[in-house]
């Protein structure tokens, strides 16, 4: 294994290490964008060109600048004072552990892993691109639909609700009914009482 | 220990990281953080295998890889969504005190 | 002759390298590519700056800096001296730290900005033979990089402890996410037709030339359109005026790095600069040919002259637009990206295709022409509508 391959795979690990165990949320959001970036540089000396560069892209770009508008938007980002470990907090340290100590077992005792290692192979952008338009044609379409879903769900899910309206009409309270996600779905309709 | 072995424990170590962080820590975003580094994990291992196995010019590891990488931005994008509407109704996103449903 | 001058960097490089041991060849050579990019970059940055202020006070009918010269020697430069005094003031001014700010992310905020900013460099095709790193996937580093100084305006704008530098934080970044989309779809077009992302490639298949002209993309319907939204997007992700309301004085004092002083300040504005320049040679590189020269008989000037001539062409028009330009609001912003720059975008990947698959003639320029300034017709029309524009009046105080 080469020294770069060590370096980068211990960076990897510790920052994934800090990103699960800092006290503060940034904290340990910067962490995990140092853990992709690890491993988007890990992808890279394996060969993987394309993939490094779309995780970073995507994941660094795009999920950690997600999570962080979410531990903005929650009130996350100060330092929270009360403990940060749920109770019962040993029970899934052992479990993860009995996780790891299976994998690494199966990984350095497995019969059926190659033992002659092949030379790098070409994954120029064109054969990715061939093969996304002849083989995984479905799938392609299929995650744009899947992302096109999620983008509306998402939006609809965090829109705000408009707080109920009271005003006043023929000389009594009239409540309106609260937009937003609900009322996408139900569009107010022109007799009350159905909804 | 071959490189592929190498690259394999990395990814379990980093596996067992994730399902720690995701099972221990309170705050719900960091639940999901712990979900991300367990995708990511599991796509180490695909990449590791398309390199260090039997057939890599049909480039299936990478492909895998690519659609997961898409997936879980849309996972995260709708979780995340979904935990700031939980804060906008509990006022919290500390996982013990989202407990309506229990019991 | 002319082909000597023109690789005259390569095989200088080259008996650089030859004079090293073989073992630290492979090792030198990168270090000897890299090191070209701070030193041009840099020194362009100084220049920039000089003619920035220069040209900002002519538009607004004012001298700029116009004394200082190389100063402790009688060196006379009507003002083009000025970086050099500008540069020892960043770098002995206090560096003063907010008590209650985080420390650790303010200080590796500007480095965070600095470092993807001249990544982006490696990939861009500076001359003939002269690309730091060719990768398969340039132009998708490109981007993977670009995406990486958002985070760093996060950690600026958040470590500071300060309201308005979290607000200019969170602008600057919806801003910057929301024009990427239409930065990379507007690539996308040229990505179609070349059919590879390499920028090598892509500055070579705009390489010949038709009756003495070159065969720009810009020169094309589909690639036009795409240029002029490759540009507006640029500005936007540089924060440039018209879309630079997340630092604007007036507005929020200087946004995401309001607490920053002395060197990290200067850290900043130099990230700034070099990501304009960085994606206004992304530009060139993908529309206007590169280090290709515009007509055929003027190919004997160095291909490095052509992309700094070029580059230096874009960086006018830049300062050209932020002294005419007002700023735009931040809801204004957002629209004009969602809701024209995207669709009109998508529209120019359909026009790019329509393009490639039709053959040579006056059918495909029409057709192209038409889809692409139609679709521009209707978005701008639907976005106006509800726009009550009319003669400006005034009201006194009497």
């Amino acid at each position: 294994m080469s020294p770069a391959f060590v370096i980068i795979a211990f960076v990897t690990l510790f920052a994934a290490a800090a990103a699960m165990s800092l006290r503060n949320l940034v904290h340990c959001a910067l962490s995990l964008v140092v853990a992709l970036a690890g491993l988007a540089a890990l992808y890279l000396q394996l060969g993987a060109q394309f993939v490094g560069f779309a995780q970073i892209l995507v994941y660094v770009g795009a999920v950690a600048i997600l999570i962080v508008f979410a531990v903005l938007l929650t009130r996350s980002d100060a330092t929270p004072n009360q403990a940060i470990l749920a109770p019962g907090w040993i029970v899934g340290i052992l479990v993860s552990a009995v996780v790891f100590a299976t994998l690494g077992w199966a990984a350095l005792n497995s019969t059926g892993l190659p033992k002659e290692m092949s030379p790098a192979p070409e994954a120029t952008v064109r054969n990715i691109g061939d093969q996304l338009m002849t083989q995984y044609v479905l799938p392609l379409e299929v995650i744009g639909l899947l992302l096109t879903a999620a983008l509306i769900g998402a939006v609809i899910i965090a829109m705000k609700e408009e707080p109920q309206k009271t005003r006043i009409e023929d000389g009594r309270l009239k409540m309106e009914k609260p937009s937003g996600p609900s009322s996408i779905l139900h569009p107010p309709s022109s007799s009350g009482g159905h909804a | 220990m071959t490189p592929l072995q190498g690259c394999l424990l990395v990814s379990a170590l980093l596996f067992a990281i994730g399902l720690a962080g995701a099972v221990t820590r309170r705050n719900a975003i960091l639940a999901l953080v712990g979900i991300e580094l367990m995708l990511n994990a599991a796509n180490l291992n695909f990449i590791a295998f398309w390199r260090y196995g039997p057939h890599p010019e049909a480039l299936s590891g990478m492909m895998v890889v690519i659609f997961s990488i898409a997936i879980a931005a849309a996972e995260a994008a709708v979780g995340l969504a979904l935990i700031i509407a939980i804060y906008r109704h509990y006022r919290t996103v500390n996982l013990d005190e989202i407990k309506d449903l229990k019991g | 002759m002319f082909e000597t001058l023109d690789q005259i960097f390569v095989t200088l490089k080259h008996q650089a390298v030859g004079f090293c041991p073989d073992a630290w060849q492979p090792f030198v050579s990168a270090l000897v590519s890299i090191a070209f990019i701070p030193l041009v970059f840099a020194t362009l940055f100084a220049f920039v700056t000089v003619i920035e202020r220069k040209g900002l006070g002519r538009i607004q009918n004012r001298y700029g800096p116009n004394r200082v010269g190389i100063p402790l020697t009688k060196i006379r430069l009507c003002g083009f001296g000025q970086f050099i005094p500008d540069g020892i003031k960043s770098l002995t001014k206090e560096d003063i730290v907010p008590r209650a700010a985080d420390q650790v992310v303010h200080f590796l905020a500007p480095v965070v900005l600095l470092i993807p900013v001249l990544l982006a460099y490696a990939v861009l095709p500076v001359g003939r033979n002269m690309t730091a790193a060719d990768f398969d996937a340039g132009v998708l580093f490109f981007f993977a990089v670009g995406g990486a100084v958002e985070l760093s305006v996060f950690m600026a704008g958040w470590s500071s402890h300060n309201k308005y530098s979290l607000l200019g934080a969170m602008r600057a970044i919806a801003q910057m996410i929301s024009y990427e989309i239409p930065l990379i779809l507007s690539a996308v077009t040229v990505i179609m037709i070349v059919g590879s992302l390499k920028t090598v490639d892509i500055v070579a298949a705009q390489n010949h030339y038709l009756f003495g002209l070159a065969h720009w993309f810009v020169f094309t319907p589909w690639g036009l359109a795409g240029f002029i939204l490759f540009f507006i997007a640029s500005l936007a992700e540089s924060n440039r005026t018209p879309f630079d309301l997340p630092e604007a004085e007036s507005e929020i004092i200087a946004g995401y790095f309001t607490e920053y002083s002395g060197f990290k300040f200067a850290l900043f504005f130099l990230g700034e600069y070099l990501g304009m320049f960085a994606v206004s040679g992304l530009g060139i590189t993908l529309f206007l040919g590169g280090w290709t020269a515009p007509l055929s008989f003027l190919t004997w000037v160095p291909s490095y002259v052509w992309f700094f001539a070029k580059l230096m062409a874009l960086v006018f028009i830049f300062i050209w637009i932020r002294g005419t330009l007002p700023r735009l609001r931040m809801d204004q912003l957002m629209n004009f990206a969602w809701k024209f720059m995207l669709p009109l975008s998508l529209v120019n990947i359909v026009a790019a295709g329509l393009w490639h698959f039709m053959g040579a003639g006056p059918l495909r320029w029409a057709v192209c022409s038409a889809l692409i300034s139609g679709s521009y017709a209707i978005l701008g029309w639907g976005l106006m509508r509800n726009q009550k524009l009319g003669k400006r009046t005034y009201r006194f105080a009497d």
